[in-house]
Formats: C-alpha cells, sequence, structure tokens
C-alpha cells in the first residue's frame, strides 16, 4: 500500500503581532519595526497518510489541524519541512468558497471546477452530474445570490465532490444540506472509499471520525499526540480535551459539625491498572469513604452521573429503600456496584451523596467528585448501548425465518470482543 | 492497463477487490478492511456503479510537493496548467462587472473617453497646440498606457478582495492578478475598434511597415503589466497603503512617458540636440519600458515623425517650420527596442513571480 500524503517535520510558524502596520506609511514611522511573538501552529508534524485510507484528525480548537490541512492543499505554505501528495488533490475547506453570488449556478460549476483544478473540457464532461447532485436543475441558469444557503452548499459540495480527486481534503463539511442529502453525500463519501481513494476528514464530531475513518490522529498544540485506531484516538482526543481527573472534589457540602463526612471517593472497574478506561458493558464500582461522627440508622445513599457535556445520565431514586443502610460511628466504606455498564464512550463524573431519612441536619454530598472513562472500540454511538436483536419476517408468509442480519453494533461493543480488539 | 476493464490484481485474493455491489460492512477497525492494489506499479481498474474513472496504485501518479521553497519552474507549469482557469477569471471579472451587455461595455469606454477629450480640450484648444490630429495621437498613446494603468490599479486590490478563494482554495494565486492583465487586454481591444473608426473618419494613414511590430509590442506590454500586476498584488497584501502610493506612482510615470506631449518636443528639438544633459537624457528616458512600447504605437498609428507648421497670419514666403515628434528609427531599431523591454519585461515577470511565491505563503493568514 503506497503512501498518499507523506508529512515530513512541518512546522508552521505564526506571527502574533502585538500591534500590526498594515500600510508603509506605519512601517516607517515605526521604523520598520514589528515586535510579534512566534507562534508554532505546527511543530515537527510527522504522519505518512495511506492510499485507499479515510484519515481523521481531532483535536480541540487552534490545535493546528485546519493548518495542517491548509499546508497539505498548499494554500498555507509550511515554514520547514516537506509534504508530498500522490496524484491529484482537492480540499473542501468551505463550501461555494470561490463562488461568485454575481454569476449564475452554471458559471460558477465552471469557475469553482477550475479553481479545483479541472479542465473546461473535463467539467463539460460532469456538469450534468453536478447539477443532478445538486439537484439545482431548475434554477442553474439564476444567479447564485439568489440561492438559499441550503443550495448553495449543495453546489458547493456537488462541485468539489465531482472533482474526484486521488486525495480528498475535509474540513468538517460534511453535514450539508437536508437529511436526504446528507444520505447522498455520505453515499459518495463511501464510494470514495470504495474505490480506494484517499480521504481526510477534519472534524469535531467524534461520531463522524468513528464510523468513516480507519485511523485517526490527535493534535494538541500543533502536535501529534497519538495516531491510532478511531476508538482509541477518540479516546485519547476526549481524554485531552477534558482533562481527565482534574475535576476531584470539585465541591463538597461537608459542613463543619456534621455528622457525615465525605473521603476519598474512588472508581473501581474492568479497566482500572493498565488501562484507565473500561469498555462498554463491563462493571464498575464506586467506592467513597464515609466519616460518621454519631451512629445513623436510616442512612440512604445516593448516586449521580453525568456525562461531559454535564446533561445528567443517571441519578439513583433518592428514596430508594435498597439504598438504606446503617452507619456506625466512625464510619466505613459505601459501595456502589454496578455489573454493567451500558454506555458508550465519554467522561463520566460521579457525584455521591447521603442523609438520614428522618433527620434532614444530617447529610453530604459531593458533586462530580469522580470520573470513570468510557472508551468504544466500536462504532455504534450515541449515549447508551442497546444491543437489540434483529430479524426479518417474510411479508407474505406467516413464517418467521429467525434470521440474525448484523448485530446493530457489529458485536464488537461487548467487553470481551472489545479487549481482543484492542489488545 | 486499460480503465474501464475489471482487471485481478497481482497475485491478489478476490477479496481484495472491491465492487459496487459489495461495500465493505461496518467491520471492525482490526479486520484488514478491502485494499486495493499494492501500488507496485500496476494499477488497478476499478469499476463501481458502472463509472469507472480511477486507477489507485498506478506509480504514474504525479507527486506534488509541499514546502517552504519557490520553484519557479513548478510556478510557470502550474500557470499553463491552470490557463482555463485565467480565462474563465477573466470571462467572470468581465461579466460580473459590465454584465456581458453591450451598454455595459459601453460604460467602461468612458472614462478612457473622457481622459482623451480632457486632455484634447486642454493641449488642443487652450495651450493651441498645432499638431494635426493631435486626438489620434492622444488615442495612440493612451492605448497603451490604459492597459498597463488599468490592470497595474486594479491588481493592488486583487488578492486582497478575493480573500475568500485566497484563503480557501489552492489555485496558483498569480493567476488571480493576471487575470487583471487579461481585464485591460479585453478593454484594450474595445479600445483598438473605436481607434480603427477613429483613423478612417480623421483619414489618418498608420506607418504600415510599422504595424507589423504592434504585436511584438502588445507582447512586451503584457508580459510587463504581468509582471507589475503579480508584483503589486502581493505587495498589497502586506502594505494595505501600496494602492494609494501606486496611483501617485502613476500619474508620475504617465507624465515621464511621451503620451500627452511628443519625444520630439523634449529631444529632438534644435536646443536639445546640443544640450549635453537632454543629449545623453534619451537613453536614460528610454530605460522606462513603457515608453518604447507607447514610441511604437505612435509611431505606426499617428504614421508620421514630422509635421510643418505655418502659422496662419504669417508673412508671405515664409517657410514653415518643421516640428519632430518622433525619431526617424527604421522598423529594426523600433524593433531591437522592443526586444529588449520583452527580455526585460521577461525577466521581471520571473522575480514577480519569484517575490508573489515568498509572499504568498502567508495570504491565509494576513488576509
Amino acid at each position: 500500500m503506497g503512501v498518499a500524503i507523506e508529512v515530513r517535520d512541518i512546522s508552521k510558524q505564526f506571527k502574533l503581532y502585538n500591534e500590526r502596520y498594515t500600510s508603509l506609511k506605519e512601517r516607517v514611522i515605526h521604523g520598520g519595526k514589528m515586535p510579534f511573538t512566534p507562534f508554532w501552529a505546527l511543530k515537527d508534524v510527522n504522519v505518512d497518510i495511506n492510499e485507499g485510507e479515510t484519515f481523521g484528525i481531532l483535536g480541540r480548537n487552534g490545535c493546528g489541524k485546519s493548518t495542517l490541512l491548509k499546508c497539505v492543499a498548499g494554500i498555507l505554505k509550511p515554514t520547514s519541512g516537506e509534504i508530498r501528495v500522490r496524484g491529484s488533490l482537492a480540499a473542501m475547506l468551505e463550501l461555494g468558497a470561490g463562488f461568485q453570488p454575481e454569476l449564475s449556478g452554471r458559471d460558477n460549476i465552471y469557475l469553482n471546477g477550475s479553481l479545483l483544478g479541472l479542465s473546461r473540457s473535463e467539467i463539460d464532461k460532469r456538469f450534468d452530474d453536478i447539477v443532478a447532485f445538486a439537484e439545482l436543475e431548475q434554477f442553474i441558469d439564476n444567479q447564485v445570490k439568489f440561492y438559499s444557503s441550503g443550495m448553495y452548499v449543495r453546489l458547493g459540495f456537488a462541485v468539489a465532490v465531482n472533482v474526484e480527486p486521488d486525495v480528498l481534503l475535509v474540513d468538517e463539511v460534511l453535514a450539508v444540506g437536508d437529511a436526504a442529502f446528507q444520505r447522498k453525500c455520505l453515499d459518495h463519501v463511501k464510494r470514495f472509499q470504495r474505490e480506494g481513494r484517499t480521504i481526510v476528514v477534519v472534524s469535531h464530531g467524534t461520531d463522524t471520525i468513528r464510523q468513516n475513518c480507519s485511523r485517526a490522529m490527535v493534535m494538541n498544540h500543533g502536535k501529534v499526540l497519538t495516531v491510532d485506531e478511531p476508538g482509541e484516538a477518540i479516546r485519547v482526543y476526549l481524554a485531552d480535551l477534558l482533562g481527565v481527573g482534574t475535576i476531584e472534589g470539585s465541591e463538597s457540602g461537608g459542613i463543619e459539625g456534621n455528622v457525615f463526612h465525605f473521603g476519598t471517593v474512588t472508581a473501581d472497574h474492568g479497566g482500572s491498572g493498565t488501562r484507565t478506561h473500561l469498555y462498554p458493558g463491563e462493571s464498575l464500582t464506586i467506592m467513597a469513604e464515609l466519616d460518621s461522627l454519631a451512629p445513623v440508622e436510616n442512612a440512604i445513599a445516593t448516586i449521580a452521573i453525568h456525562d461531559d457535556t454535564n446533561e445528567l445520565v443517571f441519578a439513583s431514586d433518592p428514596d430508594d429503600p435498597s439504598c438504606q443502610m446503617e452507619v456506625p460511628v466512625g464510619g466505613g466504606q459505601i459501595r456502589f456496584d454496578f455489573p454493567e455498564v451500558p454506555l458508550l464512550d465519554g467522561t463520566y463524573s460521579v457525584s455521591v451523596g447521603i442523609r438520614s431519612l428522618t433527620e434532614t441536619a444530617i447529610f453530604d454530598w459531593k458533586d462530580q467528585v469522580t470520573t470513570f472513562e468510557v472508551a468504544n472500540p466500536g462504532r455504534a454511538t450515541g449515549r447508551v448501548r442497546l444491543l437489540p436483536a434483529v430479524s426479518f419476517r417474510h411479508r407474505s408468509s406467516g413464517h418467521t425465518g429467525e434470521v440474525p442480519v448484523i448485530d446493530s453494533l457489529g458485536g464488537i461493543s461487548g467487553a470481551p470482543v472489545a479487549e481482543n480488539i484492542i489488545s | 492497463m486499460s480503465v474501464g476493464a475489471v482487471e485481478p490484481a497481482p497475485g491478489g485474493s478476490p477479496q481484495d477487490k472491491p465492487t459496487g455491489a459489495a461495500p465493505p460492512p461496518q467491520a471492525p477497525p482490526d479486520v484488514e478492511r478491502p485494499r486495493l492494489g499494492d501500488g507496485e506499479g500496476d494499477g488497478e481498474a476499478v469499476a463501481i456503479g458502472g463509472s469507472t474513472r480511477f486507477v489507485p496504485g498506478s506509480s504514474n501518479r504525479q507527486v506534488t510537493v509541499v514546502n517552504g521553497k519557490v520553484q519557479l519552474g513548478q510556478r510557470l507549469k502550474d500557470l499553463w496548467t491552470n490557463r482555463d482557469l485565467l480565462v474563465l477569471l477573466v470571462r467572470t471579472e468581465l461579466k460580473v462587472k459590465y454584465k456581458n451587455s453591450v451598454l455595459g461595455y459601453l460604460w467602461s469606454m468612458l472614462n478612457p473617453a473622457l481622459v482623451l477629450a480632457i486632455y484634447y480640450v486642454v493641449f488642443k484648444i487652450i495651450a493651441r497646440n498645432h499638431q494635426p490630429n493631435f486626438a489620434i495621437w492622444l488615442f495612440a498613446g493612451l492605448l497603451v498606457w490604459n492597459l498597463f494603468n488599468n490592470a497595474a490599479m486594479s491588481s493592488t486590490t486583487v488578492v486582497v478582495g478575493k480573500a475568500g478563494i485566497v484563503k480557501k482554495v489552492a489555485f496558483p494565486r498569480e493567476l488571480l492578478a493576471l487575470s487583471v492583465a487579461g481585464v485591460a487586454l479585453v478593454l484594450f481591444a474595445i479600445q483598438v475598434v473605436v481607434l480603427i473608426l477613429a483613423m478612417l473618419l480623421f483619414g489618418v494613414h498608420p506607418a504600415y511597415e510599422y504595424v507589423a511590430l504592434l504585436p511584438l509590442g502588445l507582447l512586451a506590454l503584457l508580459i510587463f503589466t504581468g509582471a507589475v500586476s503579480i508584483f503589486l498584488s502581493a505587495v498589497n497584501v502586506y502594505l494595505r497603503d501600496t494602492q494609494h502610493l501606486t496611483e501617485v506612482l502613476l500619474m508620475a510615470w504617465f507624465w515621464g512617458t511621451c503620451i500627452v506631449y511628443t519625444y520630439g518636443q523634449i529631444f529632438l528639438s534644435g536646443f536639445s540636440k546640443s544640450h549635453p544633459i537632454l543629449k545623453w537624457g534619451q537613453y536614460v528616458y528610454l530605460l522606462n519600458p513603457i515608453t518604447p512600447i507607447v514610441m511604437t504605437f505612435q509611431r505606426a498609428i499617428y504614421g508620421v515623425t514630422q509635421y510643418s507648421y505655418l502659422p496662419p497670419n504669417s508673412q508671405p514666403h515664409t517657410k514653415p517650420t518643421i516640428y519632430h515628434v518622433l525619431p526617424t528609427w527604421s522598423v529594426g531599431t523600433f524593433g531591437l527596442l522592443l526586444v529588449g523591454v520583452l527580455v526585460v519585461s521577461v525577466g521581471l515577470f520571473f522575480l514577480s513571480l519569484i517575490v508573489f511565491g515568498r509572499l504568498e505563503g502567508n495570504f491565509a493568514e494576513e488576509l
């Protein structure tokens, strides 16, 4: 398998000027000096992207992923290093970037196609395909300035994908148009993949990367954090993005002189030890140390789990009798055992609380005191891991041919399988 | 290797060949996805849904290298391969500016016509210039100057004005500057038509043997204009007042070229022939690349190098005074001068491409 894009020691320096003098007059007045702070948007980036691969680039804002894409596309020139691209290349950094509002859709197809490197005769050949793809047959001779924003991006996408490049660079533009058009775009991307073209996608959407990419790279501060399978890369990305473990003990309700006082809260799961994350469906135990100044007979413990967007995923029933316990003087350890965590990837924070059923003054809680991470090696997306059994039933006869089709999760999000996949 | 036929990959298992009918299932990441040809020379044609366009793994695929260097040869090659785009950019500009209508183009003639009218009124009527067919003389020089002036003026803002494309699409950006010269060339062509009509109207005969030099002059003018446009378009990204500076410089340049006045008025009068500074000054004067081009156009279009003038109320038997407007150089001399301008222009063109290449690297950041 050949290498489609070879990135060798690429560095790109931007100059952050304290004050920018954009005219000769100002330059002369200030003696030609412009104080600046060098900022390395990319620092010694090395990566090989294989032919036929769909390669994702993840990273938080300002990590240099778009800069890298622009360097590969030739829009920006690297300060040092070299990029070799085999074959024709088209970049979709912004749909319809080259459109002239005053021109008709027809003229814009020719203009944009030429900007992407097609000759006139090549565009002639593809013109009908482009128009059909964009679903703009009626409006193709109207000025683009009268197009709706949906029509505008549809035309932009149609031109870009019909360039049929060997290497396609995409910067977070996959989500355009209505659902039907998105479906079509995705089909087109899939066809590109089948044809063995190379696609490089920059996205914040972990779902896009997980479902479409064969490998992904995570960047941070202009450097490569990792190049790995999408599942693992997304885990690294989320860990980088959220800074796992930094929100420990963020807030405690511990009131001076209160009976209860929470100590350390830890999460123990199948992934503890060598790996720091668990796979969907594995077990999880939350252990909370509790000090108690007095014996409390009818204490009730509660637990809540929030996801990385601080959305509540689960909170236990505050009056659940099964959570009632007797706490002696001195305290002990409260254990919350989850035999199976049916969550997909993400970082989840745990909050714990305890109170007396009868005396309102006796309580303690700790908000988001510990976190656990679920890494999903499979291609299923969303929050929850559901395992539907899929079958097919013939319409005419009542015959139930129990034909399992494909487990919608690909049968790969289960813990034991996942173990195999990663190791 | 024929595109369109499905050929077995050398030594490849059938599984290695994807077809439209069997898309790869949602495979777990560790399962090797169906891969295409191994890139060892032979590519593999893949037919998908009846359309076969793409040959993966073909070793003859062109390698594009992106690095910090400026490769002049590559730039020139890119310009040539993108010539369709240049034509399209010019057409776009014309369409947007003049709406492709006759009235639109007539409108574009308003400015040069006005300039011509003003100079005519000021110099012919107010200053009582007695040069015959002075309008044609003016027109011949302005024709050249307008092309250069239009392109240079619009080139300063072309990259900044097209920031949207420059920041998002990769293409040889010099084309933007050259497109401005292309638009100026179209306007030039329209003016030529008007000029020919005017010559027929006034009964002015061109010097036919010099007309053959005009294509060479136009070529030199276009290359020189292209060089200046490319340079200015890049510099204005970094120094935004270049456009204002250019306006002033162009005005000085205009009056430093024999367009409104004649070359003969300065260098061919009896006084200047004896004056040592003017005697050698003409060589300096001719270093301005626009001057030889303007003079060639004037020589060919205006047709004569001198005229005689007798004041209307002068004494009988007074001999009319001879006024020289242009040197009596042969076609060869003019040709040689133009070749010199051409060589210099080509050199400047390469130089401006290099400067553009160095500055272009940070366009996306500066805009």
